[in-house]
């Protein structure tokens, strides 16, 4: 479709006028952004984002053929201190084209403040919507406009183990009890049965947060879980307290190396006694990008590890997922920037990442997957009955970061279970509130 | 050696006669109790530990940096000495392989040279004034500038950033050199007001009894006196801005990213999740050693004598 | 030649060269006046590039910072709040803990770097390696803090007891038994503090040595012969002559280090973020400015450090006018 029409001018500048015609009709997007795009020949687009390192390599490659076929250049600037650079450009104007967002929070803000551009005359809307999941496009909207697209996505809550010590892929828990009673069955002569590990510098405890949304969201539900992020339920709400209970009493107590290790294991390296001998522990949860990280990204996908997805804990609310992905939004209209954008929600676009490994589209018609386990893993994105975006990263930042520093506490045995909810509804009551 | 150039130097002012350029340079023969008492080979094992203890870190990381990178979260740096001896140069070929780190290389020079240079010198006129000249609210005036080293950068970022882009330099080399001689300048003035100051009032009166101008005494006198903390504060100076990367990000990487220094480049090397951080190793000692050559180059200043003499009268 | 090449070097002999000529022009222009005039402007004259700078750079921001902290979160439409985002540093918990971290970080880290500095530097003073010495204590000065981060994740990694240590510091007490310590996630005792304030010492005690070793090579050596003549020990030469002399310097070294700990923002930010209770309220401050939004509660806690200087500024006024009447 669209890279078509791009390589037609590149090929036939001559006759630039005839293939415009010919472009526009061959074209699903609207007419108007293939007929300035001949003009992107020598154009950049700045595009600025938190990918380094393999990531980065990845999305360079994934803007090639556009490049190619525009002739236009992608300028990638990768930071980590995504909220410092973009909180500084909004508010003296001074911007990239299009950029990562830290999350849906600061979008809405910078929405708001005029400096993201709606997308929704940028984009073919319709193709948009179908080909991604109802949660993500839900998140890249506010005030009825669409401000933030999903370049790709990550399932999260999956349950890594070795099969050398018990291959579940043949009958995998299906119920939490199942998942625990199995896990005595089949513990060997491992030392634990998780492993937990919730050091990640500047944003520690995370990994903490992640195994509570999992567990609200299938002892509550989606609709509790929804409530619960957009700060309308409390903290000590007996629906939410369960999933602290839980936490601490299935899995805390019964982590490799005890609490203290587990607040500073680095969740890169928490994996490792998965496969050390005598096995440190069963059972890894952590999202789908953890085989790009840390001893994963050495080991063999299939034989030396593999997943099962998280189990359902009350039967009402089977079949719930929940995951997570980057948000990309756009400050400068140009046409380079706009052909970039619309180019990177593209299925083909998403293949290549996908190809490469480590992500998962958030287009469900990119499935060019390179294994079993990704591919398994994007199948779960895809049949889930009801997906739910990542409840921590739709919070208020304020209250994120909280959350983060309260799974810390918590797991650590400085504070109870009572006293961080306690912490968290005040952290609550302001983070909402402006 | 160095400070022969002074006596020279000042041999040629009016104020030459109150430096004392020959014992000087016998004084500096003989300047310290070098193999004197009792005391030398504890001394010497002092020392020895000071420096075993300082340099195990930068060791550790230098030896991690040859390691391959799955066995850096099992086993301890110290257990690479023992057989199987893995090591290798991937960390380093990665960090290399990285696109644009030559041009960022350049970057990173074309940014840290000028903005070592123009704040030397505007600092070093404004901290004679503040040493030497009289004026109401001389005092206070001086306090301000040196509390202005508590402003947290972060705070000047937005209004600063606001300003650049009306004047149509954001993304340019010059808003990075103005902006780092700003935030530099306390410092500078600091370090130099007080170096300044500490020189015997008489060579200057001396000087100003012969008929020596401000100008004749700055020039002639104090910043010759200053070589060593001019020389501090270069090599200060150069590795703050060196190792900066927030100011680069803001000031160049937001408009104009084929600007971006070297620390941009190191940065990128991990990824959002923190994967590739063993890469950081390598990355160190590669945009460390320039700053260690600048170190070496400017240490020999550091030498007792330049200013000695001038402390006689 | 590459057209920004030109510009550098134009900028690195052209800026000296502008200022010699502003200096040159100023004093013509000034030989024009009488004595009494000259006297009262020049020193302006020679202060406005500096000032120019600072007021540009420095003050007007913080002339902003000031004005925003009596307004509220949102830098759309900003409202006037009082005293409300104080009132909030200073019954939050968290801010106040963050607070009481920065207290220790200015005691313990401007002692040690600056005692550290000084025995280094005389230490070093007395032995022929001592540019090889120096350099040595120097090197982690060069090191820039992501790559410190890494270095200190060797040192203080943590690995469960009766496995294989990592980390250089719980396999050396292993050696004698004890450990292994969680060093940088334990909050009792304000461990993880303490353990990130030596990371602190490590960096910047080159720093304190460069800068006193360079006082210390302007003490005048007829001094110290005169004293050794006299049948001083090293001991008493070092404490009559050798340290009252480096009084100043040591004045602005730890001045520099208050400073510091004030502003410790990069290494709490990369390696806890502030959990465990090592918070600090610089740290505070780009959170509450960059991450969450909030302009007005940011601004406040910049005010906070401002004021903080106030008694380390008033002392140094006082340091001036002492030394202004001795020399």
């Amino acid at each position: 479709m669209m890279p078509r029409s791009f390589r037609l001018h590149r090929l036939v500048p001559a006759v630039a006028a005839f293939s415009l015609g010919v472009a526009a009709l061959a074209s699903c997007g609207g007419d108007d952004e293939s007929s300035s795009s001949g003009d992107l020949n020598g154009k950049t687009v700045n595009v600025i984002g938190t990918w380094g390192g393999d990531e980065q390599k990845a999305f360079l490659q994934m803007v090639k053929p556009w490049e190619d076929q525009t002739g236009a250049k992608v300028k990638y600037t990768g930071t980590r201190d995504i909220n410092t650079v973009l909180t500084t450009g909004v508010a003296s104007g001074v911007l990239p084209d299009l950029a990562g967002l830290p999350g849906p929070g600061q979008m809405a803000e910078y929405a708001q403040s005029g400096a993201l551009k709606p997308l929704d005359d940028v984009l073919d809307i319709q193709t948009y919507t179908s080909e991604t999941a109802p949660a993500l496009v839900q998140l890249g909207q506010t005030n009825g406009k669409t401000y933030g697209v999903f370049i790709k996505s990550a399932v999260k809550g999956l349950m890594w183990y070795s099969p050398k010590l018990h291959d579940y892929l043949a009958s995998p828990p299906a119920t939490w009890d199942d998942l625990m009673s199995q896990a005595k069955a089949n513990q060997g002569n491992a030392k634990s049965i998780w492993c937990l590990g919730l050091e990640s510098g500047a944003a520690s405890g995370w990994p903490g947060t992640d195994w509570i949304e999992d567990l609200v969201l299938r002892t509550a539900g989606s609709d509790v879980y929804t409530q619960w992020y957009e700060g309308k339920i409390k903290w000590s709400d007996p629906q939410i307290k369960k999933a602290f209970d839980m936490y601490m009493s299935d899995v805390v107590a019964n982590t490799y190396g005890g609490p203290k290790t587990a607040v500073a294991t680095n969740f890169e390296a928490a994996g490792d006694p998965l496969f050390a001998n005598p096995p440190g522990c069963e059972f890894l949860h952590q999202a789908s990008f953890i085989t790009g990280l840390g001893k994963f990204k050495s080991l063999e996908a299939g034989t030396d590890y593999n997943f099962f997805p998280f189990p359902d804990i009350d039967p009402q609310f089977a079949g719930s997922v929940s995951g997570a992905g980057d948000l990309f939004g756009m400050f400068h209209d140009t046409p380079a920037a706009k052909s970039l954008i619309k180019y990177l929600v593209t299925a083909p676009a998403q293949d290549i990442w996908v190809k490469i490994g480590g992500a998962l589209s958030a287009n469900k018609n990119a499935t060019d997957y390179p294994d079993d386990i990704s591919k398994r893993s994007a199948e779960i994105l895809a049949n889930a009955k009801t997906f739910v975006f990542d409840a921590s990263d739709s919070m208020p930042t304020a209250m994120n970061d909280a959350f983060w520093k309260a799974m810390v506490a918590l797991t650590n045995g400085s504070k109870s279970v009572d006293q961080v909810l306690a912490d968290l509804d005040s952290a609550q009551a302001d983070a909402y509130a402006s | 050696m160095t400070d022969a150039a002074l006596p020279a130097d000042s041999a040629a002012t009016p104020a030459g006669t109150v430096l004392a350029p020959p014992a000087a340079t016998t004084a500096v023969a003989q300047r310290t109790p070098r193999g004197r008492g009792p005391g030398r080979p504890i001394l010497h094992i002092a020392i020895a530990i000071i420096l075993i203890v300082w340099a195990v870190p930068t060791i550790g990381l230098l030896v991690s940096s040859f390691r391959p990178a799955d066995e850096l979260s099992t086993s301890g740096w110290w257990t690479a000495f023992a057989p199987p001896f893995h090591f290798t140069m991937q960390n380093y070929s990665d960090v290399l392989s990285q696109q644009g780190i030559g041009a960022a290389f350049v970057n990173s020079l074309f940014i840290a040279i000028p903005a070592t240079i123009i704040p030397l010198f505007v600092a070093a006129v404004a901290a004679y004034a503040f040493a030497w000249m009289e004026f109401p609210g001389r005092d206070v005036l001086f306090v301000v500038v040196v509390g202005l080293l508590v402003v947290p950068l972060q705070t000047t970022l937005i209004p600063i950033l606001k300003a650049f882009a009306q004047w149509g330099i954001t993304g340019e080399f010059l808003a990075v050199w103005l902006a780092h001689t700003g935030y530099g300048l306390p410092f500078a003035i600091f370090l130099l007001r007080n170096f300044m100051g500490s020189l015997p009032r008489s060579v200057f009166e001396a000087a100003a009894i012969d008929g020596a101008s401000h100008v004749t005494a700055f020039f002639r006198l104090a910043i010759p006196m200053c070589v060593p903390a001019l020389a501090a504060l270069a090599i200060f100076q150069f590795l703050f801005v060196w190792n900066d990367l927030l100011v680069a990000l803001i000031y160049i990487g937001l408009a104009n990213p084929d600007n971006l220094p070297l620390t941009a480049t190191m940065a990128n090397l991990v990824n959002s999740l923190g994967g590739g951080w063993y890469l950081l190793g390598a990355a160190a000692f590669l945009s460390m050693a320039l700053p260690l050559v600048v170190f070496f180059a400017l240490q020999r200043y550091f030498v007792r004598g330049i200013v000695g003499g001038a402390v006689k009268g | 030649m590459d057209s920004r090449l030109i510009t550098a070097i134009e900028v690195v002999v052209g800026v000296p060269a502008v200022l010699v000529l502003y200096i040159w022009s100023t004093e013509r222009l000034l030989s024009f006046t009488s004595e009494r005039w000259r006297r009262r402007i020049r020193p302006w004259l020679w202060l406005l590039p500096a000032l120019g700078f600072l007021g540009f750079f420095l003050i007007y921001p913080t002339i902003r910072t000031i004005i925003r902290s009596f307004q509220s979160k949102n830098e759309l439409a900003p409202e006037w709040v009082g005293l409300k985002n104080y009132r909030w540093f200073f019954t939050n918990s968290d801010a106040l803990s963050a607070l009481t971290n920065n207290v220790l970080w200015v005691v313990f880290l401007t002692l040690f770097v600056v005692g550290g500095g000084l025995l280094i530097a005389v230490l070093v003073d007395r032995v022929r390696y001592e540019s090889i010495a120096k350099s040595v204590i120097f090197l982690p000065l060069a090191i820039s803090m992501v790559a410190a981060g890494v270095i200190w994740k060797f040192m203080y990694d943590f690995k469960p007891p009766g496995t294989q240590q990592t980390g250089t510091l719980n396999a050396a007490i292993g050696g004698v038994g004890l450990g292994p310590v969680a060093w940088l996630q334990s909050p009792g005792w304000r461990l993880s503090t303490f353990a990130m304030i030596m990371i602190m010492v490590w960096m910047w005690t080159g720093f304190a040595m460069v800068i006193i070793s360079a006082a210390l090579k302007a003490i005048p050596l007829e001094l110290l012969e005169a004293a050794r003549v006299d049948g001083a020990s090293e001991w008493q030469m070092f404490w009559r002559i050798t340290f009252p002399l480096l009084g100043p310097t040591l004045a602005v070294v730890a001045t520099t280090m208050i400073i510091t700990s004030l502003k410790t923002f990069d290494i709490v930010y990369t390696l806890t973020n502030g959990n465990y209770d090592t918070d600090v309220i610089a740290n505070l401050m780009v959170k509450e400015m960059f991450t969450f939004g909030d302009f007005g509660r940011a601004s406040a806690v910049a005010v906070v450090l401002l004021l903080a200087i106030v008694p380390i500024m008033a002392f140094n006024i006082r340091r001036f006018r002492a030394q202004e009447a001795v020399r």
